[in-house]
């Protein structure tokens, strides 16, 4: 290893880096640009969806319901429909996902206490959207029931007075806010996906270009080509860490309760570990079209199995276990322990060491790999 | 280490397979410290795949080489730390400028201090003039032929390889990148060099006729001509030789 050859290298990368303006911005305009799509587009806890209403009642109690629908914030009232028949029209054409139908005798089955009959339609095509609406609408009905029967029982309220009463605090982030959950997603999606791709296409352009050829037939070495390709990329991954986290912090109210040198330490071993991968791909594919789709191979799942934003509690086995050969995996379960929980490395110690395992295995398989292409 | 009397390039009996193909056949040569060498032939003769096995690219399947005191096999690093290599594609940093290229190199090359002189060196010995600071990729086909040249004489090699050097280059430059490689050549370094365009060939002091991985013919241009009737271009005597094959 020569500093002198090194330092050749690195100012080379970073000369390179930053005439090339188009890549320069993408690198740096992308995260903040995702962050505040998911960030403010995303929810994944369904609010107002819209409701249309057919109410044949035409009662205070009838219109009280429709309130208390409304009130939940899952529902909001886009449509008043003359019929059963055109509440379902509306719903078929999309202008509401749901629909309420209320019966002529609503007000009178209440009073007699013969079960009123309310029907809620939900547009399950989605069913993380419908779950929350008919969670709510079934709360809407019980809390409802239970105000009426207290009234019945006589001086009863109706919220103290119930013989149960089981009462869910949500830990971390207690307003159970999508961007809390997302932010530090964001993070370990655009670095393993900006980075990998960006890495792979840097050798397979030096490749194609007949730059390695050259370099190969000069002292340096394997490891300082690496580490030399690694230095700027390392860097311009920091920056990301950062921009996402100033924004997310600042816009989105995402709390840092754990320790910053924590995340960007295994930062670090997780940027290692995606520009092994990225030098890996290099190695798989000779040219730049070949590399991108090599490259998306492994982002797709990076996407779906890592718990990015679907749970991996829910997947089957094998997806799960996929799941666990992909480094984005740990670091999101470290990212959002630091930034949500507040934990540090007496809890994450684990996660840690599969991103070191995964930084030394693919740098060591790359620059191996690196090597035979050579010959 | 090498004396004066000692070869710069020794080749013994290199061979090179890929699979079924042999692409060099149990060449065997010996080069003269100073001398400008020629490797001739048609494309797929082998002539890229020596020049890589000389410059520990590739590593020789059987048989062994020793350029400037090193064997490729053993002592590649070595090797590459006292060689040039230009090779056809020019390797130059399309998005680099030309100075911004000899700076890297010569640092690759683990120049120090020396490294301002010797790129004012290159500037000036490859009439590279004002184009220093632009962009390698909008320079014309001889001014990157020229910059490679300085890229890979940064460091003083003893023994230069030049594969392909003038393929897409006019004319006028040729001219003006054989008058630099006669120049280097008197002043000791060792070139080999090859090429297809046989016009070129009265440029060496000795040269090999490659086909199919074989070597066909050896000397200096006279000597290849009076072996294949005396009157006979050289552009004669290849094809002749090729005419030879089955």
């Amino acid at each position: 290893m020569s500093p002198r050859r090194l330092r050749a290298m690195i100012v080379k990368e970073f000369t390179q880096m930053q005439r090339d303006r188009a890549t320069l911005r993408l690198v740096l305009v992308i995260p903040v640009m995702q962050l505040l799509i998911f960030g403010y587009a995303i929810r994944l806890d369904v609010r107002n969806l819209p409701l249309a209403v057919y109410d044949a009642s035409q009662t205070q109690e009838s219109r009280a319901l429709v309130q208390q629908f409304e009130a939940t914030r899952n529902f909001t009232v886009v449509r008043h429909a003359a019929s059963y028949e055109q509440a379902l029209e509306l719903i078929d054409s999309g202008v509401a996902r749901s629909a309420i139908a209320i019966p002529p005798d609503y007000a009178r089955a209440i009073k007699r206490m013969r079960g009123a009959r309310v029907q809620v339609l939900v547009d399950a095509t989605a069913p993380t959207a419908s779950q929350g609406a008919i969670g709510a609408a079934q709360l809407v009905g019980q809390r409802a029931s239970v105000r009426i029967l207290a009234r019945r029982a006589g001086g009863l309220t109706s919220a103290d007075a119930l013989p149960v009463d089981v009462r869910v605090r949500p830990l971390y982030n207690p307003g159970l806010s999508s961007p809390l959950f997302i932010v530090p997603g964001i993070i370990g999606m655009i670095l393993s996906n900006i980075l990998i791709l960006i890495t792979a296409l840097s050798i397979v352009r030096e490749r194609e270009f007949g730059t390695l050829e050259q370099l190969i037939v000069t002292p340096l070495t394997r490891t300082e080509l690496m580490l030399g390709k690694l230095a700027p990329y390392l860097l311009v991954g920091f920056i990301q860490v950062t921009a996402v986290l100033v924004v997310g912090h600042y816009l989105f109210r995402v709390p840092i309760r754990g320790s910053l040198l924590l995340i960007y330490a295994t930062s670090f071993l997780f940027v290692v570990a995606s520009l092994g991968l990225g030098l890996l791909i290099s190695t798989l594919a000779n040219a730049q079209a070949p590399a991108m789709q090599t490259a998306f191979m492994f982002l797709m799942p990076n996407v779906l199995l890592s718990g990015f934003m679907f749970p991996r509690e829910a997947m089957p086995p094998l997806a799960a276990w996929i799941g666990l050969l992909l480094p984005l995996t740990y670091y999101l379960e470290i990212l959002r322990g630091v930034i949500l929980k507040g934990i540090g490395l007496r809890e994450l110690w684990p996660h840690c060491l599969a991103l070191i395992g995964f930084a030394v295995a693919f740098f060591t398989v790359a620059t191996l790999r690196f090597h035979k292409k050579i010959g | 280490m090498t004396t004066a009397t000692e070869p710069a390039v020794v080749v013994d009996s290199i061979t090179r397979r890929f699979g079924a193909l042999t692409a060099v056949d149990q060449a065997s040569l010996s080069i003269r410290p100073g001398e400008l060498f020629g490797v001739l032939g048609p494309n797929g003769s082998g002539k890229t795949t020596l020049i890589r096995m000389l410059c520990g690219l590739l590593a020789p399947t059987a048989g062994g080489a020793r350029v400037a005191g090193f064997d490729v096999g053993t002592q590649p690093d070595s090797v590459k730390a006292h060689i040039g290599y230009m090779s056809q594609a020019f390797g130059l940093y399309r998005d680099l400028t030309a100075e911004e290229n000899l700076r890297f190199y010569g640092g690759v090359y683990g120049i120090g201090h020396e490294l301002d002189g010797r790129v004012a060196w290159a500037t000036e010995r490859m009439r590279l003039g004002e184009l220093g600071g632009r962009l390698a990729g909008v320079l014309s086909g001889g001014q990157k032929q020229r910059l490679a040249l300085g890229c890979s004489m940064l460091h003083r090699p003893r023994v230069l390889f030049l594969d392909e050097p003038t393929a897409g280059v006019d004319p006028a430059a040729r001219r003006l990148f054989w008058d630099i490689i006669r120049g280097l050549a008197a002043e000791g370094t060792t070139i080999i060099c090859t090429t297809h365009y046989m016009d070129e060939a009265e440029h060496f002091d000795r040269l090999v006729f490659l086909s199919r991985g074989h070597v066909k013919a050896a000397g200096t241009p006279a000597e290849v001509r009076a072996a294949f009737g005396g009157s006979a271009t050289l552009e004669d005597v290849f094809i002749q030789l090729q005419d030879k094959e089955p």
